[in-house]
């Protein structure tokens, strides 16, 4: 088939998420039915889910989603794992065959921890030295994608309908204490299982509807710092973006959402705390690159919570509810009332304005 | 009166259906799905539920009351017909609509109003209960948008950059103090008597559809925001 750069094609997505403050563990099922009433926003070329909590019995251990093309990849891709990694559990990620659901890759996760003779050499956190060799596999293996690389957490994608992805991965069987789900329309790159969403990195993952018309400069400044940006998709440089403002430059989420998002110049000049005013001009001023432009809404998941932002124009729509314990985000309000009928509180947050959820300290 | 229980029914069967109808339909467990009474004429709809996007697309005449809130671009280039919302609206309501009334009891998302247009006897008329969002009315060309402010407990009335690229119509809030800068192209002055006339002709019609009382709606200072001349923005473009 052709991949990104062959080919462009012209097109919306479906976004939604569900988080329980207090840890609460759901199955796929809700997440999955959320999808349903915006189908019309995916046209089957890519749908996916991230799920926080579904590994407890490996939670120190990261564990990596992978894709492969081939046996012989696999066997290579391993041989490159074990110089770095203990292993501690690989297998088949279980499956179902549908006929919705075809051509699918070779698709394998295991559970590693770096080997600690690697990680000193190197001179390296945990996090770091993961992040780098998924940028070495992503970028310099053909054949293989880490498609998932955080610890107690998973993304799940494929080419389909989201509800389609959702029964191919048996989901139903996995509990989370939150969900992200994407259903996808792509505009400009081809759909195939590694372009899905959510794209993640370590635990973050995005899902992403929208264009981002600052693709090309975000992705340039992003490349300076050791990201490679393998699949011309505007989610995967949001995600970068992410990784680097939030976990290498330890921003907080709100301040990542200034720096993306950030407010008109126009506005941050009318704004009475003079103390407000200097540290949005301070951030616009430090990481102008890294604004994002054009319409999006994305649902950035974390260990621990997620946070919902749409572009500061609110090109994108994005609704979010509440019920109990309970927080849901999704493109349509008819989406939320799928997972919960009787949901309080729907609102649709301004242009750029943060929507975080954190679940309870030790909840998680 | 036909009733239609449109669970797990995609558009095109919905529409299918109120299409056979004669006259007065329900659509009950409406979840998401779009373009309902896209382009009808002579059809009073009932929906319970949350329709989904463009609700009422080039609506001819129908007229539809949604019993809780709608998603966005409701009444999407609309000819003539009412929409009547008794909940919040999402995005761009009202969308380059020509005619027809779209009346929302609640809050209006983004760009309510975007490029609406008259001509000749079509003048359209939105209606918002509550507050709206930034861009409302953005390249508004004519018709008449309303924010009312019901229950704004002193919030803002609308968000920011309103009007932008506004070059005819009119724009009323039910308020004489104005948050937020709006475009040097636009002059916003207190409501005359010819215009509150005008308004209160609408706002009867409002009223009626969500059992409020016209004198108290009316009972507050309007200002009127008009574009300064019929082509306000010539002198930004090189003429050729």
């Amino acid at each position: 088939m052709e991949r990104e750069g062959q080919i462009r094609i012209p097109a919306g997505c479906a976004i939604a998420a569900l988080v329980s403050r207090d840890g609460s563990k759901t199955s796929g099922e809700a997440i999955t039915n959320a999808m349903k009433p915006m189908r019309d926003r995916s046209n089957g070329l890519g749908g996916g889910f991230a799920a926080y909590g579904i590994y407890p019995e490996y939670k120190d251990f990261y564990a990596l989603h992978l894709f492969f093309d081939s046996r012989d990849v696999r066997k290579g891709c391993e041989a490159f794992l074990k110089e770095r990694f203990e292993i501690v559990q690989s297998e088949i990620i279980p499956t179902r065959k549908i006929p919705e659901i075809t051509d699918e890759p070779i698709i394998w996760r295991y559970f590693v921890a770096p080997l600690q003779s690697q990680l000193k050499s190197a001179q390296l956190d945990g996090d770091e030295f993961v992040s780098r060799a998924v940028m070495k596999i992503n970028a310099q293996m053909d054949g293989a994608y880490v498609f998932s690389s955080g610890k107690n957490m998973g993304a799940f994608k494929a080419v389909g309908f989201p509800e389609d992805v959702s029964r191919f991965y048996r989901l139903e069987e996995y509990q989370a204490y939150q969900w992200t789900a994407h259903g996808r329309y792509p505009t400009n790159t081809p759909g195939w299982w590694g372009g899905a969403h959510p794209f993640g990195l370590l635990d973050y993952t995005v899902v992403h509807n929208g264009e981002i018309s600052s693709y090309d400069a975000n992705r340039r400044f992003i490349e300076m710092f050791g990201y490679k940006c393998t699949l011309q998709t505007d989610t995967e440089v949001i995600t970068y973006i992410m990784d680097y403002l939030l976990r290498v430059q330890r921003l907080t989420l709100t301040e990542t959402a200034n720096v993306i998002a950030a407010p008109f110049w126009s506005a941050i000049e009318q704004l009475s705390d003079a103390e407000e005013r200097a540290r949005l001009r301070y951030l616009r001023a430090v990481f102008p690159s890294l604004l994002i432009t054009g319409p999006f809404s994305i649902v950035l998941g974390f260990n621990g919570g997620l946070m919902a932002l749409n572009d500061r124009l609110k090109l994108r729509s994005m609704v979010v509810g509440e019920k109990d314990d309970k927080v849901f985000v999704a493109s349509e309000e008819a989406a939320i009332r799928a997972m919960e009928e009787n949901v309080e509180n729907v609102w649709s947050p301004a242009g750029g304005e943060p929507v975080v959820v954190r679940v309870k300290e030790g909840a998680f | 009166m036909t009733v239609i229980d449109v669970s797990g029914l995609d558009h095109k069967t919905i529409n299918e259906s109120l299409r056979r109808a004669d006259g007065e339909c329900a659509l009950l467990h409406c979840c998401g799905q779009r373009f309902i009474a896209a382009g009808m004429s002579d059809k009073k709809i009932t929906i319970e539920g949350i329709p989904g996007n463009a609700l009422g697309a080039y609506l001819n005449g129908a007229s539809i009351v949604v019993n809780s809130n709608a998603q966005d671009q409701t009444g999407d280039t609309m000819n003539e017909g009412v929409i009547v919302i008794h909940g919040d609206v999402g995005d761009a309501a009202g969308y380059a609509m020509r005619g027809g009334r779209i009346f929302v009891r609640g809050n209006a998302g983004y760009r309510a109003g975007i490029h609406m247009k008259a001509y000749g006897a079509k003048s359209p008329a939105v209606v918002i209960g509550g507050r709206a969002g930034s861009f409302l009315g953005e390249y508004q060309a004519g018709g008449v948008i309303v924010v009312l402010g019901l229950g704004s407990d002193g919030q803002a009335l609308v968000g920011d950059f309103p009007c932008t690229g506004m070059h005819g119509g009119k724009l009323y809030l039910r308020t004489d103090r104005l948050t937020v800068p709006f475009p040097n192209q636009v002059t916003a002055r207190p409501a005359s008597e010819e215009d509150l006339d005008e308004l209160r002709k609408l706002l009867a019609e409002y009223c009626d559809q969500f059992g409020l009382v016209l004198d108290e709606v009316m009972n507050a200072p309007f200002t009127v925001v008009t574009p300064d001349s019929q082509n306000p923005y010539r002198r930004m473009y090189v003429a050729n």
